[in-house]
Order: C-alpha cells, then structure tokens, then sequence
C-alpha cells in the first residue's frame, strides 16, 4: 500500500480583515490532518487567526510562459485607471 | 525559443526579481537549489538531535519548555524548505531516503556531540548565530519560496540565539564549575562553527555559479569573517575567550584577524568520519522506519473515512 500522503497547500488570515494568503504547502493524510499539521507548522508564533487547505491538485494556475498573452487584455486599457482623466486642480473633492 | 527563455530567466535573475516554480530555469539552477535547499532541510531535522538529547535533562521546567520549543522549530525549518523543494519538482519521501541512505548530506556542525548542558546554550550563541550570518542573505535568493522560507527561519532563529546567549549569561553568573562549563564548550564549538560557512573561497568551486544565479549572495570566506567580527564582542561581554592565539584586532583592515580552522578535520567529518555521523543517520532511519505504520494507518484511516462519507451523502 501507499503510504505517500497527498500535498495541500496553506492558505492563512493573519489577522480580522485581511485575506488568506498563501505561505506553503505540506503533506497530510486528509484534510482534517492537513488543517492541524498547517497549525503547528505555518502559525507557531500567533500568525494566524484561519487556515484553508487546498489538495495541491485542486490548483489550475495560469501558465508563465504565456503570461504575456494571457495578460495582455489589460495591458492597453489605460482609460481604466483613474489618472488616465485630465480634471482641472481646482475642482473639489475629485 | 529556448534562447529566449534563458535570456528572460538571466533579465530576471540580474534585476533582482525572482524566479517562481512555474517559470523556466536552467536544469543546472533547478539541480543546484534542490541539492542545496534538501541539504539545508535535513541539516534543520538532524539538527533536532543534539539538542533534543537534553530535553529530558534540562536543569528547570523553564528550560525543557524553551528547548521543547526550540527543537520543534527546528522540525518546522526543516517542512518549510522540503516544502519549497517539492515546488522544484522534488519528491519529499526521496530525499528522506537519500539522507537515511547518506546520498546527500547535512551540516557536519551536527556530527558533534552535547557533552553538557552548556552545549544548549553555546549552539544556540554561536551554531545558530552562524546559521543566521548564512541564512540572512538567503532571504534574497532569487529563487522565491527559498527566499520566503528562509524569512520565517530567520525570524525564528533569532529567538534560538538569544535563549542560547541568556542560558550562558546565567551560567557565568553561577559558580567556578559552571563557567568552566561554558568556556569548556565554547572551546569545543568555536573552531566547528567557523566551518559552517564552508570551505575557503579557492576551494569552493561551486560558489562563481551560484553568486551568478543570485542563489548565493556572499561568499563562504566573507561570511565567517562578519561572524567573527560579530562574535569577539559577544564573548567578551559573556567573559569567555575563543581557542585562537591568532584572534586580534587588525586596525588596518577594521576587522578580526583569525587562525584556520583545521581542514583536514572538516573534510573527515564531512566524508563521514566525524564522532556522530553513524549515530544521527541511524537515529533518523529508525524514526522513519519504527513510524512507518503510522503513515500506513493515516492513509488507511483517510480511506475509510472518505468512503463512510460517501455513503452518508
């Protein structure tokens, strides 16, 4: 049998109102353990106040090598930013 | 194309941006970091070891619960960089057997034994204070989960420094037999310590390509000397002397100058003769092969578990 535990990634809140964010992965048996291992690894200082654990097999990443492509939609739409627009300094508030 | 991608890769290296685990590397940057970072992780969970021999014997409750803490550090360490291997393509259970079959090797600082309670606090003070001068750099390798593990190390690390130091404060306040302990182990771990940083420069043959790929970023001869600047003042306000005639203020260059470690001895410990080496890796065998029924019954246990679930649903 295979004894080879599947990998999760961690995904921790440091703290009320911010997101998760990803700090590393680990292997677990199941969730339940994955949960208590990111614990005692990821979060032995107060680091955390949740945890998601991900299979690392559940992640569809985008590629880097198109990344250029894959991001280009964005690239040219300068009008989305809020400094694209010419006001007059003297208008207030704006 | 494959131009291309090697162009991008050395753009990227050289503006200080990092490589991620997706991004196309040279085999030989891929091959370096997972040598160089597996070395690290087992050098953190063999490290367990020396140390973990004086849980049980620790002097007060204060003190088992620091080194408790301390130890399981260590083992975080060591899950923190397997963990950034495996975004390398490596696979955890094999490294763990080449380091129980002595295919790759570990810090040979850890193939000393802890003759006394000292011991703890002089590995704290200058073991993981010379592990610090290595590691900080490391926080700007240029491979980016390297990087980022090595920053939670290193804020963990200080933490074992000043335990280390404060443990020997306290010993040097106490009676005649216990500073003879420090200076006694201190005599013992300062020479093993300066050879942490590695072989001199002109023995190093691997230290160019990796200062080239930003993996390294000081070289070995440069990081012991800032440990030696570093340390002189620290003995003298602890009030305890390093085994080196030739250790003396250069007024010319404004550092220490200081004798040669023995070589010979560095390199018959790291081909396997030191006085623990046997002893650590057949430590860490038996630990992985008496839990070996443990990682057999979590698989069978998640099993069972996934398919009374399904039933349920």
């Amino acid at each position: 049998m295979s004894t080879s535990w599947p990998l999760w990634e961690v995904f921790v809140r440091g703290k009320r109102g911010l997101n998760h964010v990803h700090v590393g992965s680990l292997h677990a048996p199941d969730a339940e353990m994955a949960l208590r291992n990111a614990r005692d690894v990821y979060t032995r200082r107060n680091e955390g106040v949740s945890i998601w654990v991900v299979p690392a097999t559940a992640i569809t990443a985008s590629s880097p090598d198109e990344k250029d492509p894959f991001f280009a939609p964005s690239g040219d739409k300068v009008y989305r930013h809020p400094t694209f627009y010419a006001i007059p300094e003297d208008v207030p508030h704006l | 194309m494959a131009d291309d991608l090697e162009l991008r890769f050395e753009r990227t290296v050289q503006a200080e941006a990092r490589i991620e685990p997706r991004d196309w590397m040279p085999d030989g940057y891929r091959k370096t970091l997972i040598r160089q970072i597996a070395q690290h992780a087992h050098s953190e969970i063999i490290g367990m070891q020396p140390e973990g021999n004086w849980i049980s014997r620790a002097p007060s409750l204060r003190r088992k619960a620091i080194l408790l803490a301390k130890v399981q550090d260590e083992a975080g360490h060591g899950l923190y960089l397997y963990s950034a291997t495996e975004t390398l393509g490596a696979d955890r259970e094999d490294l763990t057997t080449k380091l129980i079959e002595g295919r790759q090797k570990y810090s040979s600082i850890f193939n000393y034994p802890t003759l006394t309670f000292a011991d703890v606090g002089v590995i704290g003070w200058l073991v993981d204070g010379a592990a610090i001068c290595n590691q900080v750099p490391l926080c700007r390798t240029s491979y980016g989960p390297y990087a980022r593990a090595m920053i939670r190390i290193c804020k963990e690390e200080s933490f074992h420094q000043r335990q280390g130091y404060e443990l020997l404060m306290t010993m040097m306040r106490g009676t005649q037999q216990q500073r003879d302990m420090v200076q006694d182990s201190v005599n013992r771990w300062w020479w093993p310590a300066l050879m942490m940083f590695g072989p001199p420069d002109d023995e190093s043959p691997n230290t160019a390509q990796s200062m080239a790929w930003r993996i390294k970023r000081d070289t070995n001869d440069e990081l012991r000397q800032k440990f030696v600047n570093m340390s002189v003042p620290q003995a003298e306000a602890l009030g305890v002397t390093f085994p080196d005639p030739e250790l003396k203020w250069n007024e010319e260059r404004g550092q220490y100058d200081f004798g040669t470690p023995d070589w010979d001895e560095f390199w018959q410990v790291v081909k396997g003769g030191g006085v623990c080496n046997a002893q650590r890796v057949a430590h860490r065998r038996k630990a992985h092969e008496d839990g070996a029924w443990v990682r057999e019954a979590a698989v069978a246990h998640a099993a069972k578990q996934a398919v009374t679930k399904e039933g349920a649903a």
